[in-house]
């Protein structure tokens, strides 16, 4: 059985101009010690399937309908108690932005030290505080001793991202969902994380889910992909079929659109447009006045196809 | 560089020296800059490419005049404004425009963007309103801005429109000169190409030259002419798009390329591990700044700080390791 599986979920907010609906009935699953990611624009609902899963979500936003079945319970059904114990523990988060996800005026050493002490009831302070290093010197913090005793302003951002991934990996959880983790670090300093993260996620034998605006970082690191657009999968299946052979003109776009560093040619391919507001989604296709394949039959949402093992919604792909 | 090619900027050795705490009672100085030298020339695009903290901005901020320099000299229209706050720099000031890096806080959120994009024209030019509205609206249609969202607030517009309004009312003067720091990268993949082919196609029809400063070295290849690379202060690599794309030499620019995500390579190894973090600009290492994180460290580099030489072909390189071994190939 899956570790964690998602059915039909759908996430609405209900806000003053309308119903915003940002995740729209999403289905994905993922197993034990295998890297799912989720890519898409902003707006696309990607962040908000993470906050989903985790019970993150905030009036006037709600869960509406759907399934999150998490090692044998729904998460949907469970209350806040209930979750409060399973976030930090069996699932944890890391968020897009170091800066911000660490408390500035406490040490690393009791923030790092506060996860096991919640969560762990028995476990002494002198152990919590061992555990801490030991967890510190693996995210590859030099002078991990010295760094518990340190404010977060002492570090730069991809020292900070490596304590917030050590803050996630504390309680070895069985699930880590890491919202753009590099995307506020530079290049150098992401192929860093990125590596530490698919070489922890395996060692400890978790399940991550990765959600990016940038295909090139999920292609790296991905076992499976889902795309997202305007609160809905278009296309979900192993990374090979999806990078190598997509189907879904977003996808293909998303693909084409990236600067390559050996391609001659002076202007790059664009998608035009943008995504439509999630307020006013036309009628039909979602992806339908980017789409260069479109026509009268896209006026229709495209049904659930399965097609080269994966699942796409495009009427144009046969 | 050939001879063809008309210098509209130059920057000579220029420093910038900020003096920071690092105690209660100890102030020491934080070398953002280190003898900078480059030329840009008029209609050619140069970028300055550098993890955060090379200084790259600081460099941007000199040219624009946000920030003074400590020695050294920044030529424009023969005229040095290395040290000249943007109010004694009279008219050069509006030939010299910025786009910055988060559209989010660069638009003032309580003023139309039609406000926006006509300030400008009030303080530089002396264009009657009627002609103001005029090049308003047909800049709107260069930069692919529709004309009711004259009367709407920044609020209102996605981050990629934002960078539209943005790039507009730092065109809206025709200036010699665009300084573009990181205009791209706090956009989307998707809104990314349409933003840097914007870019391109404005440059084309104004004739205007280009700065353009970023982390992240694959999209420099479709946009520039020139390419310097900096480290900690300096340039450590300068060449044509040409020469660089074809042979990064120095290790650090070797480095960035290997970094970049792409979809027909693996992830990096465990060697990523090893490239470290930049140091701190503050108690600079005597040698080579770039020792603590080079794989082909040598005793020599702990030394003597090297100079930026030339390999041939106009390709610029501070490293001695990497001209030895040329030499011997």
């Amino acid at each position: 059985m899956a570790l964690l599986e998602v059915k039909n979920l759908k996430t609405y907010f209900f806000t003053r101009n309308g119903v915003v609906k940002s995740v729209d009935g999403t289905s994905f699953s993922i197993e034990k010690g295998e890297i799912l990611g989720i890519v898409g624009e902003s707006g696309a609902g990607k962040s908000i399937t993470g906050f989903s899963i985790l019970g993150l979500i905030d009036p006037p936003g709600e869960i509406v309908e759907g399934e999150i079945n998490f090692d044998g319970r729904d998460l949907v059904k469970l209350s806040q108690e209930e979750l409060q114990k399973i976030r930090g523990d069996e699932i944890s988060m890391i968020f897009q932005d170091p800066q911000t996800s660490l408390n500035p005026v406490i040490t690393i050493g009791e923030q790092l030290m506060e996860a096991i002490l919640y969560h762990k009831k028995g476990v002494s302070k002198k152990d919590a505080y061992n555990t801490c290093v030991e967890i510190l010197k693996t995210v590859g913090l030099p002078a991990a001793q010295k760094r518990m005793k340190s404010y977060p302003h002492q570090l730069s951002g991809g020292m900070k991202q490596r304590v917030v991934i050590a803050m996630a990996l504390l309680n070895n959880p069985k699930l880590l969902i890491a919202d753009e983790p590099t995307t506020a670090l530079d290049v150098t300093i992401q192929a860093q994380i990125l590596y530490l993260m698919k070489k922890l996620s395996k060692e400890f034998h978790s399940a991550l889910i990765l959600i990016t605006h940038d295909i090139a970082v999920v292609s790296q690191l991905c076992d499976k992909i889902a795309v997202m657009y305007a609160g809905r999968i278009v296309e979900y299946g192993k990374k090979e079929d999806v990078i190598f052979n997509p189907l879904h003109p977003y996808t293909k776009g998303l693909i084409e659109c990236l600067p390559k560093l050996n391609d001659d040619k002076k202007r790059l391919y664009q998608i035009p447009g943008i995504m439509p507001s999630l307020l006013g989604l036309p009628k039909g296709c979602y992806f339908k006045d980017r789409c260069e394949f479109a026509d009268e039959q896209c006026d229709v949402y495209p049904p659930q196809q399965e097609i080269d093992k994966r699942i796409v919604f495009c009427h144009k792909v046969k | 560089m050939s001879q063809s090619e008309v210098k509209l900027l130059e920057v000579k050795d220029i420093e910038k020296i900020f003096s920071v705490k690092v105690g209660t009672f100890e102030k020491k100085d934080l070398h953002a800059l280190n003898k900078v030298n480059f030329n840009i020339y008029k209609g050619k695009t140069l970028s300055l490419v550098g993890e955060s903290g090379c200084g790259k901005t600081t460099v941007g901020k000199v040219i624009l005049g946000l920030y003074q320099a400590t020695d050294g000299k920044v030529i424009f229209r023969d005229k040095d404004i290395a040290k000249l706050e943007p109010s004694r720099r009279g008219d050069i000031q509006k030939d010299i425009q910025m786009i910055f890096q988060d559209p989010y806080s660069s638009l003032n959120p309580r003023k139309k963007i039609k406000t926006i994009l006509e300030q400008p024209l009030k303080i530089h030019t002396n264009l009657t309103k009627k002609e103001r509205k005029e090049t308003i609206l047909s800049l709107c249609d260069d930069v692919g801005i529709d004309y009711s969202y004259l009367e709407r607030y920044p609020h209102q517009f996605s981050g990629g429109q934002r960078q539209r309004i943005a790039i507009a009312r730092a065109m809206i003067l025709k200036p010699e000169l665009i300084l573009a720091d990181e205009p791209i990268s706090a956009l989307d993949v998707s809104i990314q190409a349409q933003i840097l082919n914007l870019m391109m196609d404005l440059q084309e029809k104004f004739h205007s030259t280009m700065l353009f400063i970023t982390h992240d070295i694959s999209v420099v290849k479709h946009i520039s002419d020139y390419i310097a690379v900096m480290y900690l202060g300096e340039i450590v690599e300068y060449a044509s798009k040409q020469e660089l794309f074809k042979e990064p030499k120095h290790p650090y620019t070797k480095m960035l390329f290997s970094t970049v995500p792409d979809i027909h390579t693996p992830l990096a190894t465990e060697s990523v591990l090893k490239t470290g973090e930049i140091q701190s600009p503050i108690d600079l290492p005597k040698g080579c700044f770039f020792q603590n994180r080079c794989i082909y460290k040598e005793d020599s580099c702990t030394m003597s700080h090297p100079e930026l030489v030339d390999s041939g072909n106009q390709h610029l390189v501070r490293c001695p390791i990497v001209l030895k071994q040329q030499t011997i190939d």
